[in-house]
């Protein structure tokens, strides 16, 4: 008898104590990938899926058809916010050391998918983030003193005390709000996409969601819903490896890389360095054209790495070896952004490490505003009566009675 | 007035909304060209164009999420589950997104939806057509759920689901869609004509949400139901000759507390009675609501009419069914009390 068959458990090319080892990772050279028009049938660009949209080569040059040529100012904004999103990151990753909140999300070394993608698209159009995306408020220009407020949990947190922190939403920006729940937000977002087009508007929806969660439902309800009906959305997958503890092939992204599924619901997958910031632009500017002119969905798939833990109550020490960062192909997207500006002798060492000191100091006076509205620990906060507004529009009955019923206990102690 | 059954007036509802507001879309598996496997949605697609009634894939996750994000951007959609049996795959994006946009965004953000989805048994149904999954929706804070029992009611809620600002789960028993269902499976099938709810003003009107209706006034006993369920109690009540007050939810959330509070302390007695099953049933949620507001009024102790605690049986539907014998013994089991 031939032998039962046994399962393939995907295994790690590094763990703690090994050499990184990287090499599963397929790169096409910078500017060898073709740039088609944006109208052309999913079916004949089925190959950009399986490459590697990469611009900066390692001269640091920009190279190829998707160079977006990006004026000065424009890269300058993008390293500006990159930057940016980097320094309010290591504040808050220190506030929570502090122990002033209760836990933190970073970005560090996928700082260029926010940032490039945000600057791709236009204002107007919506942005359904997921939990890493915190540079689209950045880049977007939303005061991070309403950032920290939100980590806070204070007097001015727009959640009002209701979301952990990192849950943020920008209505006035157009950022939905973030569930907690993974990839939820893909499927909502294709059906804003298509209110849009039904109501014959132009503003186009973009979300994001991890390598880890194209294993949810909720991926496959988006591909299908922005396919059959061709919404204009842009689907951006962020693999940056890890999905806390397991790696990207335990959502499958050992076999084929996350770009190539959207080619079984003929969308176009495209695949990108995600730490090329005018690669994500461009290949952004690009679906963004596709979705705006009628064309229809894209999956954008971002290769890029998490540098840090998952979160703060993650010791990514245990699952991976410690040097990884160092190691990964595809480099720091803001220092890859520094050096092409340099050599194109736009910007200099002095002036980034100037930059850099002014957003410290920027970052440091927000975050004082924000602590004197208050904390979760010390105060202000929202009066607990607040805690049973939103559930509906208007406060019912039984709420009210539950309103009154704190009330009472609150008043009466428990001495009493 | 016109005369209509639950169908003809869920889609007259519809209408008379598509027709008054622009942001008012349908979508769902097979409303669109066919006008739905029940035809509640029939001639809307005709009438509205391809664009406001939605053929959707068979996803019920992605038909809800669809539908959020659509409320999101402005329009007010109608998402049509088949069957309530169906929903569970929605269920997450029903619990932790519709119901909660509102609340964890600080009132920013909201999604006006409507779930209409049928329920309920007696339609040899078996266990995946014709569960009664009313009860799992009242739990979940930050949606409204009801239930109509006929043609008028079901125009008047619908339009008052669709108007709403906050998400509504409407379920519409399946039973009653082509006429009043007493329990009783051998009598012959009645329609709506000669039911005095089945007549339908063909205009706008509303029910409103967070109402219960005294069905039949009384002095010996509180009977609470909603559903198809009303239709059997009625019966029951008829058959025994007693004084009941019959009361019809409606809403189940949120709940008509001061209806069933003036009527079970002037009666001093209630039962409960649902199709779904018993244990957590709405019944317990009712008994418990009574207990709390009318415990010096009691004179019985409250007896539940529900399904069994299993799935539903297709062979066995009518020994499953809460018909009008189980709703007897439990009216005989309080009126014993003195």
């Amino acid at each position: 008898m031939s032998k039962a068959p046994r399962l393939h458990i995907p295994q790690r090319s590094s763990r703690p104590g090994e050499e990184p080892d990287f090499s599963y990772v397929e790169l096409s050279q910078p500017g060898a990938v073709d740039r088609p028009a944006t109208d052309t049938p999913s079916k004949e660009i089925e190959s950009l899926a399986l490459s590697m949209v990469r611009v900066l080569d390692e001269n640091h040059r920009a190279v190829g058809p998707w160079d977006p040529k990006l004026g000065d100012s424009q890269m300058q904004h993008a390293l500006t916010c990159m930057l940016k999103t980097r320094i309010f990151d290591a504040r808050m990753l220190r506030m929570h050391r502090q122990g002033k909140i209760s836990f933190y999300m970073q970005s560090l070394g996928e700082e260029a998918v926010s940032v490039a993608q945000c600057m791709a698209l236009q204002s107007e159009d919506m942005l359904f983030p997921s939990y890493r995306n915190q540079g689209l408020h950045i880049t977007r220009g939303r005061d991070v003193v309403d950032l920290m407020n939100q980590c806070l949990s204070n007097q001015m947190d727009g959640c009002k005390g209701r979301q952990m922190p990192i849950m943020y939403h920008w209505k006035e920006g157009n950022i939905f709000s973030i569930s907690g729940n993974l990839t939820t937000q893909v499927p909502q977002a294709v059906g804003w996409a298509m209110a849009s087009a039904i109501k014959g508007e132009h503003p186009i929806a973009a979300t994001w969601l991890g390598d880890g969660s194209t294993a949810e439902a909720d991926f496959y309800h988006a591909l299908t819903f922005a396919s059959v009906y061709k919404a204009p959305v842009v689907l951006n997958v962020v693999n940056n490896q890890w999905a806390i503890s397991t790696f990207q092939a335990f959502a499958g992204g050992g076999h084929r890389p996350f770009a190539a599924r959207g080619l079984g619901f003929g969308i176009p997958g495209i695949r990108v360095d995600g730490n090329d910031v005018l690669a994500v632009y461009a290949v952004t500017r690009w679906a963004a054209e596709r979705a705006r002119s009628g064309v229809g969905p894209t999956l954008i798939e971002l290769v890029t790495y998490r540098a840090g833990a998952h979160s703060t109550s993650d010791d990514p020490s245990r699952y991976r070896p410690k040097n990884e960062w160092e190691q990964w192909p595809l480099g720091d997207p803001i220092e890859r952004l520094k050096q092409h500006m340099i050599s194109n002798k736009k910007w200099t060492e002095s002036k980034h490490a100037k930059l850099s000191k002014k957003l410290e100091q920027e970052v440091a006076e927000s975050w004082k505003q924000a602590e004197n509205n208050g904390s979760l620990a010390h105060g202000p906060r929202l009066h607990e009566d607040s805690m049973f507004e939103d559930v509906y529009k208007t406060v019912p009955k039984h709420l009210q009675k539950q309103r009154e019923e704190l009330k009472r206990i609150k008043k009466r102690g428990v001495s009493s | 007035m016109a005369r209509m059954n639950m169908i003809q007036a869920l889609n007259s509802a519809m209408d008379v909304m598509m027709e008054r507001d622009a942001s008012v879309l349908v979508l769902g598996e097979d409303v669109g060209y066919f006008g739905g496997v029940f035809n509640c949605t029939g001639g809307l697609y005709e009438k509205y164009g391809k664009h406001r009634v939605l053929d959707t894939p068979i996803a019920e996750g992605g038909i809800l999420a669809a539908a959020i994000g659509m409320g999101v951007n402005g329009l007010r959609p109608i998402a049509e589950i088949q069957f309530a049996d169906y929903i569970y795959p929605a269920f997450d994006q029903i619990v932790s997104e519709l119901a909660r946009l509102r609340y964890r965004s600080g009132g920013d953000f909201w999604s006006p939806v409507t779930v209409r989805t049928p329920c309920g048994g007696g339609i040899r149904g078996g266990q995946t057509h014709s569960q009664s999954p009313e009860a799992t929706f009242t739990q979940v804070c930050g949606i409204k759920v009801v239930m109509p029992s006929n043609p008028y009611d079901a125009k008047g809620l619908l339009i008052s689901s669709i108007e709403d600002d906050d998400p509504v789960i409407f379920f519409e028993p399946k039973r009653l869609y082509n006429g009043p269902f007493d329990g009783d499976p051998d009598k012959p099938s009645v329609s709506w004509s000669a039911h005095e709810r089945g007549e339908v003003p063909e205009e706008y009107y509303a029910v409103p949400i967070g109402c219960a209706d005294v069905v039949r006034s009384g002095s010996e006993v509180t009977v609470l139901t909603y559903g198809t369920m009303v239709h059997v109690c009625a019966q029951a009540i008829e058959r025994m000759g007693i004084d009941a007050e019959l009361i019809d939810i409606r809403t189940l959330a949120p709940l008509d507390i001061e209806t069933i509070k003036t009527s079970v302390q002037k009666t001093g007695r209630c039962i409960t009675a649902h199709e779904a099953t018993r244990i957590s049933g709405f019944g317990a949620e009712l008994s418990a609501v009574v207990q709390e507001e009318c415990f010096w009024s009691l004179k019985a102790p409250i007896v539940r009419v529900a399904g069994w605690d299993t799935p539903y049986p297709h062979a066995f539907e009518w020994d499953y069914f809460p018909g009008q014998e189980r709703v007897i013994h439990a009216l005989e089991q309080v009126m014993v009390y003195e």
